[in-house]
């Protein structure tokens, strides 16, 4: 059980992750690599303020205007300067490495022994059971606090995809997903797709980074490495989700990007028992993205071939 | 109410694939007037179109819209006065967004855009409401993605969209030459309909000389990136498809002589 409590709940905390990649790279359609640099100023900043003594609330808030900030800036890059897609992400992730380095100090910061925003739902949970330190969930004894960990993570979680789907389906949120769609038609309604760009990679980034703070706080540390690898994490879980639920609605959408990362969390648990070496999974990560992206392509191919040889016998 | 005055645009200058497209292009056009602009190939009336619409900026010249001086306007703010409508029928919608969404989005162009939900009941009705004048049985797919939809239905709708908010002007890009004649004449309907109905200013860009004759009030005719016809009030009404025909040829055969009177001159003199 305990495996499993620990993969939802990372899964929901990296659920944020999947929903800003979503703004970016679905409704953009902005391959943004910014995400690796941004996940972990999301856990640097939330870090050094809260061992500075900030409300881990507030740590978190902040941390994720950071990664808006940065989101922001690579928008900027891109529509300002012109310079292309990819490159825009690569130099902000770049330059986002020694910022990082230079926000925590030094290259990893531990958070044991800190206050973090699961301890407002362990006061609540331990007042409810009494005081108990193991509850049981379905004859499964499971420690209050890591109970707790995964229920602010769903609550969290939750919150973030109401408001993140309220926010595509009003006025504003319609201009943004129409400017990946189609930019020239966008123009011509009278909307700036250059400011809906830098909207959406900061909202995006703004989201990576609380993913960032809250995983600085679930694991215990920020590191300056974390954020490696995690736009890949993402569009796989982007990919899964998709494929679990598929796209009818923003509300599906929104709804796949969390069971997809919870989903791929649970797969990855379950290799790591297996025997995989731990060591291996950025590779896998890589080659499972790689399959899903050509899969499609290769069915097509194929069924066509079939379908084409019928036609022609 | 539309003045250009002077403009000139020349592509990749200074390069062996120089096109001057527009060449001391000046018109001037009343409210109202539903103007159509035709020509060969290249001859810079498509150009003339995205000049106004804002797709790029001229060199030289300047563009007036009622009190306006939009020459150094982005294109989106300029979208505010002007409705478009593109040759392509997938240029004008976001194809993996709903029809109603669409539209929604039309509904507020150039204006401010709210954190308030875009599809609201009863904005749902508004949309089926003017959808349905469209004849096309639209109405009861509000909900499905715009590209699920044929090339002239998408057409319909753009130019609805394009005019659902009064423009000041519209824009029409040679928007019924990707589509086929039956399909191409159900939207030129639709185009005179809307354009009668709502008494837009419009300037329409067509290779069809038919439609040119029967929608418009005017006809400019353009060619190697100057106006070298412009047909209106009586001599518009009098006007006859074979009259223009001629009026190509003569032009061409110009270009011709041009050419060949430079040859001979060539020749013996240099």
């Amino acid at each position: 059980m305990g495996i499993v409590l620990s993969a939802f709940t990372i899964g929901l905390i990296l659920a944020a992750l999947t929903m800003g990649m979503l703004i970016s790279f679905r409704m953009l359609r902005f391959t943004d690599i910014t995400v690796d640099g941004s996940l972990t100023l999301g856990a640097s900043v939330a870090a050094i303020t809260i061992i500075n003594g900030w409300s881990p609330w507030l740590a978190t808030l902040v941390a994720v205007f950071s990664g808006a900030f940065a989101g922001m800036l690579t928008g900027l890059l891109y529509t300002r300067f012109n310079i292309q897609m990819i490159l825009s992400g690569i130099l902000m992730m770049t330059a986002l490495y020694s910022v990082n380095l230079r926000v925590m100090g030094r290259s990893n910061i531990p958070l044991l022994d800190t206050k973090t925003v699961t301890g407002t739902t362990e006061t609540i949970i331990t007042g409810v059971t009494g005081g108990l330190s193991q509850i049981n969930i379905m004859g499964w004894p499971v420690s209050v606090s890591d109970f707790s960990v995964f229920v602010t993570a769903l609550v969290i979680c939750i919150i973030t995809a109401l408001l993140l789907k309220y926010f595509l389906l009003t006025h504003l949120g319609t201009a943004l997903r129409a400017t990946g769609s189609n930019p020239q038609m966008v123009r011509a309604q009278g909307i700036n797709h250059k400011s809906m760009t830098v909207l959406g990679l900061s909202l995006s980034n703004g989201l990576v980074a609380l993913s960032g703070a809250l995983l600085a706080q679930y694991q215990g540390f920020a590191d300056v490495q974390m954020g490696i690898g995690m736009m890949v994490w993402g569009l796989a879980s982007i990919i899964i989700g998709e494929a679990l639920v598929g796209t009818r609605s923003i509300g599906v959408t929104i709804t796949g990007a969390i069971l997809g990362t919870i989903f791929f969390r649970l797969l990855i648990a379950i290799a790591l028992r297996w025997g995989l070496n731990p060591n291996d999974l950025k590779l896998v990560t890589a080659l499972f993205v790689f399959i899903a992206l050509v899969a499609p392509i290769w069915v097509k191919s194929l069924r066509k071939t079939i379908w084409g040889g019928l036609k022609n016998a | 109410m539309l003045n250009v005055n002077n403009l000139y645009k020349t592509f990749a200058p200074g390069t062996v694939n120089e096109v001057k497209a527009l060449i001391d292009v000046s018109l001037h056009i009343e409210e109202g007037c539903f103007t159509a602009v035709i020509g060969t190939n290249g001859s810079g009336k498509s150009t003339l179109l995205n000049a106004i619409a804002g797709s790029f900026k001229p060199d030289h010249g300047r563009i007036n819209l009622f009190e306006h001086n939009i020459t150094n306007w982005p294109e989106y703010k300029r979208a505010s006065l002007i409705g478009r409508v593109f040759q392509n029928p997938f240029a004008g919608t976001a194809a993996g967004m709903t029809i109603s969404e669409n539209i929604a989005l039309a509904m507020r162009r150039g204006k401010r855009r709210p954190l308030t939900a875009a599809i609201t009941s009863r904005i749902r009705d508004e949309i089926a409401e003017r959808v349905k004048t469209l004849k096309m049985g639209l109405e009861d797919r509000l909900d499905n993605p715009i590209g699920t939809l044929s090339g002239g239905q998408r057409q319909a709708l753009t130019l609805l969209m394009a005019s659902w908010l009064r423009p000041q002007l519209l824009l029409l890009d040679e928007h019924t030459a990707a589509l086929d004649p039956k399909t191409a004449a159900k939207v030129s309907e639709i185009t005179k309909e809307i354009i009668t109905r709502e008494k837009l200013t419009a300037m329409m860009v067509t290779h069809s000389m038919q439609q040119a004759v029967d929608l418009s009030d005017r006809i400019i005719m353009m060619h190697r990136g100057r106006i070298v016809e412009d047909l209106r009030d009586e001599m518009k009404a009098r006007v006859r498809i074979s009259d223009l025909m001629q009026t190509f040829e003569r032009v061409q055969k110009l270009d011709l002589f041009d050419q060949s009177v430079a040859e001979i001159l060539e020749q013996q003199f240099v």
